[in-house]
């Protein structure tokens, strides 16, 4: 079993900084500016016809995965130049570290109708959501493949840094015979995480339909959702069953060759006992024809590439240096941070004062929309402990157990609970408080499997003399739990809290506002007033609400989540 | 027999009042003041000293990886600016990309100066054939063993071919037999001139892998890092660890590592306060019964070797034993004290009473008692501590804080209570 940490971990950052005021500022312009876009926006789209034929299904799955693949190419882009900048230039990373840590914890669904309204307003209607759905995916996965990265080039080894200077790497050799080898395992660890996260916000975007404006896209998502408002389960199951078809098959054939292949780039010096296998590696790395294809092509092209790119910043080849001391910015640096600012002001002036014209009766209805969506994700998270703390550390502690449920629960939570949504309201929506249930079981399938990982990894990493040792004491069951078990799970559990909280806020947006059956169906929530001021036009309440939305969410995770996690790191981590 | 190699008065390195500070500020510590050393074409030279003497950073100057403070490095008479091209390392730790191959680890660096495919394959396949690689150029290090990893090491430093070849601790993270094997094999290419290498610079903490190899050891002391002795090695080589010439140099390199603190322990805080030797004082207790058990009277030398200890290790529990005034150094020798001695023979209580009394003297151990004496609950906080020791010992007050809670503890005079973050008298 893997030792990895299902949620990046966070830095040890105070919780309020001055850069984050200024991160919050620019927020607000952006979403000022999506607002002052959004008013432009055509005030009815038409969705795209949903075929349920059969011979329909590998189209939409092709479509969507051609989503998926363009925001992951997007992401990984986006990491290795963000992640190198922050982590070569200390004037680069006292902005961009602090940003990151923002954008990581912020509610991305939130953005989506204000991304939409503001690019339908500039771009043809078809072309906008498939952008929107790309830039949300993108959002989704961007931040923990970036953290990863930044970290992985901070934590290389002195020594094999040193011997990169001592050996006088241009920076481009440095890079890609030291820096990315090194920070591989990890970038594909949180490319694998990202890429079953995104297919979360990928059927969200997919489905998201509000009032007059039907901003649906053709794909799998679509495809499930037009099924169960027509209440064909066949095409229901057939929907499912490629989506699962097509994550087991991405899993066989892309990210586990990958995660073979990428085992020779760890740095511990010792074998491993079970190195990640792949049949599909091993297809591979006995083909005729990729062995001519190294040789023939990759080989030269490197050599070739090597040579172009060796020169590039050669002229500053320098020693490795600690980075201490204070940040100096560069007169450049400061005039351009001095006009964001500015710009970041002005924006809010603006936006504040369309806050301002806000009546006091829509203030109170966010309040309640606020606090009723508060709930849902409490209590989904406490019903999420409650069934993943027991099963984990059973799966954990149980090699024989392991091996049996392990591939299932991979399987099962690689089903994307959007996915899933049109037929649990199919058999909610008929009950009172259908929607409520669906909205909380919706938060759950998306936030349990975070902690039940977490939870398992925790389990697992008990020493097996503490088991003993507490054998031998006779200690009774509860005792071991609150003297053993739950202390060590205590970091494993907060850091997947941490992650399963802002999925359940991002839920929100979809959970408590939906369209189906021809009807529309909405709970009081947060969630559901930015849906519903999507669809009527109100851009202040939409403004308001996604503001509120996003600064409750950044608040409770540097006042609540962050000082626990510390907690948890400085007492309970067993290391 | 060949002699010595001859050192020729071409000077290729000059090191000239070299100074290098960590930090800045109020908490600035030095790593290495005013340093000076000529290093000439032919020469083997070792730096060594204890842990924390700068001799890693010096070496590092050299190199060009890292810079000084102050002072100038001079390379055949040029300032040295950057990386140094005529030096490269061998590292402690072999320094090896662990996703290249023996081969591609070898390449690599022949890569880096833009030398072409083909070329630099035909001389890294010669290299590994001459450290005797030959058949693992296609293995990746973690499947060989730690000495062959450590020649891989060697064959990359020397596809380089560096005038001046530095190799920091090169042996000291190998088994005992792999490391006297590559020592032979590195003397062996040295003497037979079978590599263009014009000078060495070894760091050790390892007396007597500095007298087996050396032409010339710079001693090194620390707090802050200074050369304290240079000694000439005229022993001609191979060199035997059994004959009495060689002890007799062993003994004279151990009566320099060891004898500068005995003259003047310095005092290096603000307010006068010595540093604490980073020991335990449970070890200190053993090495006192040792001494007993053999007359009161060693040679620091054989105590090492009979210890199994390191240098390293051995003489912060040496330096313990002198501030408590509990042992003796002189010239290469530890002699027990009348104190000692009546600490080694009392009981455990005895013992505790003994020791605190005679740790109270320390002005640390003394002013964090009196400060917990004076507060009402006999209860200050830690961070209140680490303060006051960041004035006088930088970024290591933490370790030094350490340190002193655990002699505290030891003696049973004050505690730390973790929870509350507080530290304690014991009553």
């Amino acid at each position: 079993m893997r030792q990895f940490r299902f949620s990046p971990p966070l830095p040890e950052t105070p919780p309020l900084a001055a850069g984050d005021g200024l991160i919050i500022l620019l927020l607000v312009t952006l979403l000022y500016a999506g607002e002052r876009l959004a008013c432009n926006a055509p005030a009815v789209i038409t969705g795209p016809d949903i075929s349920l034929s059969p011979l329909a299904l590998p189209w939409y799955a092709l479509l969507s995965v051609g989503r998926m693949a363009a925001a992951y190419l997007l992401s990984l882009l986006f990491s290795l130049f963000y992640g190198y900048a922050a982590a070569r230039n200390r004037g680069a990373r006292a902005v961009l570290m602090p940003l990151l840590d923002v954008l990581q914890s912020i509610p991305i669904l939130s953005f989506l109708p204000m991304v939409l309204l503001g690019l339908t307003a500039i771009l043809p209607d078809k072309f906008a959501a498939e952008l929107a759905a790309v830039i949300l995916i993108f959002t989704s996965q961007a931040w923990n493949m970036t953290f990863s990265f930044y970290q992985s080039l901070t934590t290389v080894p002195w020594e094999l840094r040193e011997a990169a200077a001592v050996y006088r790497f241009s920076p481009w050799i440095r890079f890609k015979t030291l820096e990315l080898p090194f920070a591989a395992i990890g970038l594909l660890w949180n490319s694998i995480m990202s890429w079953s996260g995104g297919w979360f916000f990928l059927m969200a975007a997919e489905i998201f339909h509000v009032g007059s404006r039907d901003f649906r896209l053709p794909g799998l998502g679509s495809y499930l959702q037009t099924a169960a408002n027509r209440a064909d389960s066949g095409a229901v199951l057939m929907g499912i069953g490629t989506l699962v078809c097509l994550i087991v098959f991405l899993d066989q054939c892309v990210w586990r060759p990958l995660t073979a292949w990428t085992d020779k780039f760890k740095v511990e010096m010792q074998e491993s006992d079970k190195p990640p296998e792949s049949w599909f590696y091993d297809i591979l790395s006995r083909s005729w024809l990729l062995e001519q294809f190294d040789t023939r092509l990759w080989g030269p092209f490197n050599e070739w590439l090597d040579q172009r790119l060796s020169h590039l910043g050669a002229d500053r080849l320098q020693a490795p240096t600690q980075a201490t001391g204070r940040v100096a910015f560069s007169l450049p640096a400061r005039l351009a941070l001095a006009a964001i600012g500015l710009l970041a002001l002005y924006g809010s002036y603006r936006a504040t004062r369309i806050l301002l014209a806000i009546p006091a009766a829509s203030w109170l209805l966010l309040a309640k929309g606020l606090a009723a969506t508060f709930c849902r994700v409490t209590l989904s998270l406490v019903l999420a402990l409650l069934w993943t703390v027991p099963v984990g550390v059973a799966i954990g502690t149980n090699r024989r157990l392991a091996n049996i449920l392990q591939p299932v629960v991979q399987v099962v939570a690689a089903i994307p609970a959007t996915a899933l949504f049109p037929v649990l309201l199919l058999g909610l929506l008929g009950i009172r408080g259908g929607l409520n249930i669906a909205a909380i079981a919706l938060m759950l399938m998306g936030t349990q499997w975070y902690l039940l990982f977490n939870v398992i990894a925790g389990a697992s990493s008990i020493p097996r003399d503490l088991h003993n040792t507490t054998k031998l004491l006779r200690l009774s069951s509860a005792d071991r739990w609150r003297t053993l078990i739950l202390p060590a799970l205590f970091p494993f559990i907060i850091t997947g809290a941490i992650t399963a909280s802002g999925g359940a806020w991002n839920a929100s947006i979809v959970a408590e506002y939906v369209e189906f059956g021809g009807a529309t169906h909405a709970t009081t929530g947060i969630g559901a007033l930015i849906a519903q001021a999507t669809g009527s036009g109100n851009y202040p309440l939409l403004l308001a609400a996604t503001l509120i939305l996003v600064v409750t969410v950044v608040g409770i995770n540097r006042f609540f989540w962050h000082r626990l996690y510390l907690i948890a790191e400085e007492r309970y981590r067993m290391e | 027999m060949p002699p010595a190699t001859p050192a020729s008065s071409e000077r290729l390195l000059e090191v000239q009042n070299v100074n290098k500070a960590y930090g800045r500020g109020g908490k600035q510590m030095m790593a290495v003041q005013d340093v000076s050393l000529t290093i000439h074409a032919g020469e083997f030279v070792c730096l060594l000293g204890p842990s924390g003497c700068g001799k890693s950073t010096l070496l590092r100057i050299i190199a060009g990886i890292d810079s000084a403070t102050s002072g100038s490095v001079l390379y055949r008479g040029r300032p040295l600016v950057g990386v140094n091209p005529h030096a490269t390392i061998v590292f402690q730790t072999f320094a090896l990309y662990p996703w290249l191959t023996v081969l591609e680890n070898v390449e690599i660096a022949l890569k880096a100066r833009g030398v072409p495919a083909a070329a630099r394959h035909e001389r890294a396949l010669k290299l590994i054939d001459t450290i005797g690689l030959d058949g693992f150029e296609s293995a990746y290090p973690r499947e060989i063993s730690g000495g062959m990893r450590q020649k891989v090491g060697f064959a990359r430093a020397m596809a380089v071919e560096p005038e001046l070849l530095c190799l920091d601790e090169p042996f000291s993270a190998l088994d005992v037999l792999s490391a006297e094997g590559l020592r032979g094999e590195l003397m062996e290419l040295w003497h037979n001139r079978a590599i263009p290498t014009r000078a060495i610079l070894m760091v050790t903490h390892n007396i007597e892998e500095a007298v087996l190899m050396a032409d010339r050891i710079v001693v090194m002391g620390k707090d802050p890092g200074h050369i304290v002795a240079e000694l000439p090695i005229t022993l001609r080589h191979p060199r035997q660890r059994k004959e009495a010439a060689f002890q007799i140099r062993v003994d004279k390199v151990y009566a320099a590592v060891t004898g500068k603190r005995l003259i003047a322990p310095q005092a290096n805080g603000l307010h006068g306060k010595n540093k604490l030797p980073r020991a335990h004082l449970n070890a200190l207790a053993g090495l006192v019964e040792k001494l007993l058990a053999d007359d009161g009277h060693t040679d620091l030398a054989r105590l090492s070797s009979e210890l199994v200890l390191e240098l390293d290790d051995l003489l912060p529990i040496v330096e313990a034993g002198e501030l408590v005034g509990f042992v003796k150094v002189r010239e290469g020798d530890l002699l027990l004290t009348p104190l000692g001695r009546t600490y080694a023979e009392a009981n455990i209580l005895a013992r505790k009473e003994l020791i605190a009394g005679r740790i109270l003297r320390l002005p640390i151990i003394n002013w964090i008692y009196e400060t917990l004496q004076r507060d009402d609950k006999q209860r200050v906080v830690w961070d209140y501590f680490l303060d006051k020791f960041e004035e006088d010992f930088g970024d290591r007050a933490e370790k030094q804080l350490d340190v002193a809670i655990s002699w505290g503890r030891h003696a049973e005079l004050f505690a730390y209570d973790d929870n509350a973050g507080e530290l304690y008298l014991e009553n």
